[in-house]
């Protein structure tokens, strides 16, 4: 295999039909980089929307107040569920898998928030400390709201980057006083979070707090928790146990499908990698058939190179080549082809690939689809992988012409004027 | 060395079958210079691919170098032919991307000798065919002359024991075919047979003996030197 008269043999048939084997190469070259672009692609893609969506952490589970759609037990349809603090407390305490868990409450009418001349309207919300461990936040300055804060109740807010922007655009932010619904607010933190919503605009304030000042009561608009390595399928049966214990402490039906909201990201989250599969699947579909484009290129070229040949294979066959030999000589040319353009190709894709994330090419030509496009990249598996089919594909396309070769009879060949 | 008896060989082309060979009787004793000759179609040439192991005969017996062929595995044959024969043709067949050093060497590339040795020899037996400033020419640098030259250094450089020249000087002029055949007569004196087929009448007579075919058969045989030629047995030969 690594013998240098071999090589030079085939060094010398290529040289001498450069343009040819180049336009064979390239169409190689070309389903390979194909293959490997969309691949990458499609996994930046996959990355992105990932990101995007896992705001919400993918192993989180989030609870919502409904409407009975049937009557119970006495009780006409149309009740409205309103969760309350011991709802919570319930959950936290017999749910087991739960590793983090959150209430969220809602404050009515607080929309104007103010910093001296600085106003703007934001979407404020009560949760909990353990509320950052559910949604991905980047924290920028200072920090999230901590358990002191909320047994304390301390009036303290953490802001979004954008909302920081809007309040104090020339200033820091930390330790600043901020209005919320004339009632001060002590900036202790702020954050960065992804979102489809370029809008959003949130602040989080202690729970505790905004029950007692703003509302009154012990309600509480929705409850979200992680689950720690659960399957999905042992995800919907956390779901079920929740109806059932929600079902049973407000009196409504376990069958009523609108009592109560749940939102099961794992669920959701595996039925979008499913799709992301699908999409893998396509391009390596598509990619597979423009190598297989390429590779009948090889196929036809040495075919040709065959014919060509067939008085030079004559002479060797006459002064002693055996037909193992010749075979050696053409399927290795067919490999060497489809295997060095393939790596060019291969190179080309992934080099494309790393500029685009290195130079954040798309955030330059189209800003709104990067945050729907992180870090497009193939792994060394299909990396692999692709060489390897490309050097079968290359033994195949040789294959048959190099059967032919070795077929050819030696008077035939000398005869071949 | 060479025993033929009742050599018998047809072409198929489409629906007809051409009968070339029809029944060969020859013998060639070890370190003779045989030419055959014979008008174009008589044979000559298929014959000379049945010796030379590039084609099979249909029927009857050959025996080389005291064994039977028979059908072989190409295999077999290429290694009969990298061994035993030697093959020089009318239209040199060198390869043309090769310089004159390689093509002579190329023989024992497939019997896998060394790069350095095989090109060591190729030297030495291109500096014997006066062409040691050659060798690093291509076959499209060299007169016609030398190129013949080249491939008789080629058929040489595995020491076989047939040397095999189809129509050897048919590509060349008058002094040069001399030249060739001067050639092939001192690697004859060496011990090494040599068959040539030619058309030529005078290249014929400067051989031992000439086999004259006419339509697939032995016409005559014609001694041209009786006192060369003592051991030439009379055909057909019984066993």
């Amino acid at each position: 295999m690594f013998d240098r008269d071999k090589w030079q043999e085939i060094f010398s048939t290529i040289r001498k039909n450069k343009t040819r084997t180049i336009l064979t190469g390239f169409s190689v070259a070309t389903g390979i980089f194909m293959l490997i672009f969309l691949l990458g692609a499609g996994r930046g893609l996959r990355n992105g929307m990932t990101s995007v969506f896992a705001q919400d952490a993918t192993n989180s589970m989030q609870i919502f107040g409904g409407r009975t759609t049937k009557a119970y037990k006495g009780t006409p349809e149309g009740k409205r569920i309103q969760m309350v603090n011991d709802d919570f407390l319930n959950l936290k305490k017999s749910i087991q898998k739960i590793d983090a868990i959150s209430a969220m409450s809602y404050i009515p009418g607080a929309e104007t928030i103010s910093y001296k001349n600085n106003f703007g309207n934001f979407n404020v919300s009560p949760v909990h400390d353990t509320y950052k461990e559910i949604k991905n936040f980047e924290i920028i300055k200072g920090r999230f709201l901590n358990q002191n804060d909320l047994a304390e109740h301390r009036k303290v807010v953490a802001i979004q980057d954008e909302v920081k922007k809007v309040l104090f655009p020339k200033e820091t932010a930390l330790n600043k006083y901020i209005n919320i619904n004339d009632i001060k607010f002590k900036v202790i933190g702020v954050f960065h979070q992804s979102s489809f919503d370029d809008n959003s605009r949130e602040i989080y304030i202690p729970i505790t707090v905004a029950q007692k000042i703003f509302n009154n009561n012990d309600h509480i608009r929705r409850i979200s928790f992680t689950l720690n390595n659960v399957s999905v399928e042992e995800s919907q049966n956390i779901e079920r146990q929740i109806t059932y214990k929600m079902a049973a402490r407000h009196n409504f039906s376990k069958e009523d499908k609108n009592a109560l909201w749940i939102q099961n990201n794992i669920e959701n989250s595996q039925t979008f990698a499913g799709l992301f599969s699908a999409i893998e699947m396509f391009v390596w579909i598509i990619g597979i058939f423009t190598i297989l484009l390429g590779v009948i290129g090889v196929f036809n070229i040495m075919m040709i190179v065959v014919k060509e040949r067939t008085k030079e294979i004559g002479i060797r066959k006459a002064i002693g080549a055996s037909p193992n030999s010749v075979i050696g000589l053409i399927l290795m040319e067919a490999i060497f082809i489809t295997a060095a353009s393939g790596y060019v190709g291969l190179i080309a894709g992934v080099g494309l690939l790393e500029s685009i994330s290195q130079f954040d090419i798309i955030e330059k030509v189209y800003p709104p689809a990067a945050i729907y496009f992180i870090d497009p990249q193939v792994d060394l598996g299909i990396a692999i992988g692709a060489t390897i089919v490309l050097v079968i594909t290359g033994a195949l396309a040789g294959f048959f012409p190099a059967r032919k070769a070795a077929a050819i009879r030696p008077i035939e060949a000398l005869r071949d004027e | 060395m060479i025993r033929l008896q009742n050599i018998h060989k047809s072409y198929i082309t489409g629906t007809n079958k051409l009968h070339v060979l029809k029944g060969i009787d020859l013998h060639i004793k070890k370190g003779e210079l045989v030419s055959i000759m014979g008008s174009s179609g008589s044979g000559k040439s298929t014959l000379l691919n049945i010796l030379g192991l590039l084609d099979n005969h249909d029927e009857g017996v050959y025996e080389l170098n005291n064994e039977e062929i028979k059908s072989m595995s190409e295999t077999k044959a290429a290694k009969l032919r990298n061994n035993l024969l030697g093959f020089v043709f009318q239209s040199f067949n060198l390869i043309s991307f090769k310089n004159a050093m390689e093509n002579v060497a190329l023989p024992l590339y497939y019997q896998k000798v060394s790069r350095k040795k095989r090109n060591k020899l190729a030297l030495e037996y291109l500096d014997k065919m006066g062409l040691k400033e050659w060798a690093h020419h291509m076959p499209n640098e060299l007169s016609g002359g030398q190129k013949q030259r080249v491939a008789v250094a080629r058929a040489m450089i595995t020491e076989p024991k047939i040397i095999l020249a189809d129509e050897p000087t048919g590509a060349l002029d008058s002094k040069t075919s001399v030249e060739v055949m001067e050639l092939l007569k001192e690697i004859n004196k060496s011990g090494i047979t040599v068959i040539i087929v030619t058309h030529e009448n005078d290249i014929a007579h400067m051989t031992d003996r000439i086999i004259n075919l006419k339509d697939g058969r032995i016409e005559s045989i014609v001694e041209n030197n009786k006192i060369n030629n003592t051991e030439s047995v009379q055909i057909p030969i019984q066993e």
